[in-house]
């Protein structure tokens, strides 16, 4: 089980709160990733449910037992880290089997899982090297692995891919979701790249300042965001804002859409402007359309459509997608 | 982009590295020649530097005045015993210091260092009853805690600088597999550490090798060192400098081979994150 309920966690670094009152219930199985820009305390919260922090204020439940002030090992948990932290003088297959070797298990249960982990995790053929032998995508398998033999009761990672290329993190975004739906275990994943969140969460947490900002599933939050933070934040490019007279039109302080949902037309429209700028990924365009007396929008078109810079064109807002805000930049 | 130095300049750097060296070593050159003159020639005006009559006499005569091996065996186990004894402390204390800082870990490594600034004459006679109290007088044990003491800044300081330099994460992640602290010490941050702890060994055995306040005023016969060997050639019938040269040459030769085969490794460690 890897049922794990956060109780008004706060922590604070000498006198500096970074989490403030943090209520989170994460369901056993569940893939939870913990979205927000730099410093908006989701490192930290992934650390206070490791144990790596201790908390200033609150409970931190797993599976129904207080483990507040429990140690990081006897949490059940496994973590896997940003800059992977292996044991540099330690071959891969003593890394992995570290923890088991802690656990004080036998020879013949340690040869076995390990061996097993490396199956799993295609790295059978390395388990002599050293890390400092092994590419960025291999060393952080071994860290899952590492972290794999444990079986734990829920996996924590912290921002596991940033230190990879574009590819490989696109691979091992991959391969996580497959060992999540293979072993089910709980996972929380830490990142800073609401596109990794969209793709690997079946829960988003975002966070802002040491808040939860909407907790909810990846559609959830980008159709139902509850304030502009999270609109802005989550969606890929992100939300256009409008303030002033076009937000009054629909009775709201400013407006959110989002790329996809205008209509774009040579010939007739709700609002006009001049194109700027357009970048030509194959699939898609992306437009900067100066909208006459709104500012900048971003807009997305077909592949294919043909816009010359400074063209005219007209943009109406999809039926139904526009995102209303109060004053507050609470949702309407 | 790495700054180009042209031939002169390297030349002129060479021909000044050579000379201040030769300035540092001369003195102990001139202590090894020494040693093989005559007690004439050792105070001959103006002294001759290679061109006397070679002689191994004031060598046996040391071997046959003292018992070199015993003082030599102090000086190991004194040396030795202070720095691994040192390290037994230094080694938790940096742990704490780098890994679990506080608000004032800056100010109680300075107040640590600020230690070595203390006369050690001031604290002798504290010290010195003391370890009649205890019984501790010209004892190697006694040495090795008082050695111990005194040096113990600076192994805190060197391991400090070698575990900045080890990434918390890896220790966290040793954690988090399940190592207590002892063995969150011992698997993983020891061995990471081991260039720098063999440096720190090294360098504080050298010092300790050499030390000659508290091995002189706390010892007598039993534990004396190969320090109090050398200074027992300066006696009150006058000084036998040729014989003083040879002492001291049989007393500084294991540590100048020490040095030597070790020079990678101490001037590794001296300039430890200074270039990275």
């Amino acid at each position: 089980m890897g049922n794990i309920h956060l109780k008004n966690v706060s922590k604070d670094f000498f006198g500096v709160e970074v989490i403030s009152g943090v209520d989170l219930e994460i369901n056993d199985g569940e893939f939870v990733v913990f979205v927000g820009p730099s410093g908006c305390g989701k490192s930290t919260l992934l650390r206070l449910i490791a144990g790596l922090e201790d908390v200033s204020a609150g409970a931190i439940e797993i599976d129904g037992r207080d483990m507040t002030n429990v140690r990081p090992a006897q949490r059940g948990l496994s973590m896997v880290f940003q800059s992977y932290a292996l044991y540099p003088h330690m071959s891969v297959r003593k890394n992995i089997a570290f923890p088991l070797k802690m656990a004080g298990e036998s020879a013949d249960v340690i040869d076995r899982k390990v061996n097993e982990a490396a199956r799993t995790l295609n790295l059978s053929d390395y388990l002599e090297r050293r890390p400092g032998q092994l590419s960025g995508g291999q060393r952080q398998r071994v860290a899952i692995g590492r972290a794999i033999v444990r079986e734990p009761e829920a996996f924590l990672f912290d921002e596991p891919l940033s230190n990879l290329d574009a590819a490989l993190r696109v691979n091992m975004r991959l391969e996580i979701a497959e060992l999540h739906q293979q072993l089910k275990t709980t996972m929380i994943y830490v990142t800073h790249d609401q596109v990794e969140a969209m793709t690997m969460a079946d829960k988003i947490v975002v966070l802002q300042s040491g808040i939860i900002e909407q907790v909810g599933s990846p559609l959830e939050l980008y159709h139902h965001p509850k304030n502009r933070f999270v609109a802005g934040f989550i969606g890929s490019p992100a939300m256009n804002f409008f303030s002033g007279g076009a937000a009054l039109e629909f009775n709201a302080h400013t407006i959110g859409i989002r790329p996809e949902d205008f209509v774009l037309s040579t010939e007739t429209g709700k609002w006009q402007g001049a194109v700027g700028i357009a970048e030509h990924l194959g699939s898609d365009t992306f437009l900067y359309v100066d909208v006459d007396g709104m500012g900048a929008a971003l807009v997305r078109v077909a592949g294919d459509f043909a816009a010359r810079h400074g063209e005219r064109v007209y943009l109406t807002p999809a039926e139904n997608r526009v995102h209303r805000f109060d004053g507050d930049g609470l949702a309407i | 982009m790495a700054r180009k130095i042209s031939n002169r300049r390297l030349l002129f750097f060479t021909i000044v590295a050579w000379g201040l060296s030769l300035l540092m070593f001369f003195p102990v050159l001139w202590t090894i020649l020494t040693g093989f003159k005559t007690e004439a020639e050792a105070i001959a005006s103006p002294p001759s530097l290679f061109m006397f009559d070679w002689t191994m006499d004031n060598y046996a005569e040391v071997r046959s005045r003292s018992n070199y091996f015993r003082h030599f065996l102090n000086s190991v186990v004194i040396s030795v015993g202070s720095t691994l004894l040192g390290l037994v402390f230094a080694v938790p204390a940096a742990w704490s210091m780098v890994f679990s800082p506080s608000r004032h870990t800056k100010n109680i490594l300075v107040w640590i260092l600020s230690t070595k600034m203390l006369p050690a004459v001031g604290v002798l006679i504290p010290i010195y009853l003391i370890f009649r109290d205890l019984g501790l007088l010209d004892t190697r044990t006694g040495l090795v805690i008082v050695l111990m003491l005194v040096n113990l800044p600076i192994i805190i300081w060197m391991l400090y600088t070698y575990f900045k330099e080890i990434p918390g994460e890896i220790l966290e992640a040793a954690r988090m597999d399940g190592a207590s602290l002892g063995k969150e010490i011992i698997h993983v941050l020891v061995p990471m550490a081991l260039p720098g702890i063999a440096s720190t060994l090294l360098l504080n055995v050298i010092i300790a090798w050499n030390e000659a306040f508290w091995t002189l005023n706390l010892t007598a016969t039993k534990a004396a060192p190969l320090t109090a060997f050398i200074a027992s050639y300066s006696s009150p019938e006058g000084l036998f400098y040729a014989k003083l040269s040879a002492a001291s040459t049989m007393a500084i030769a294991p540590i100048l081979i020490l040095g030597w085969f070790s020079q990678k490794q101490l001037v590794r460690g001296l300039t430890f994150g200074a270039v990275k």
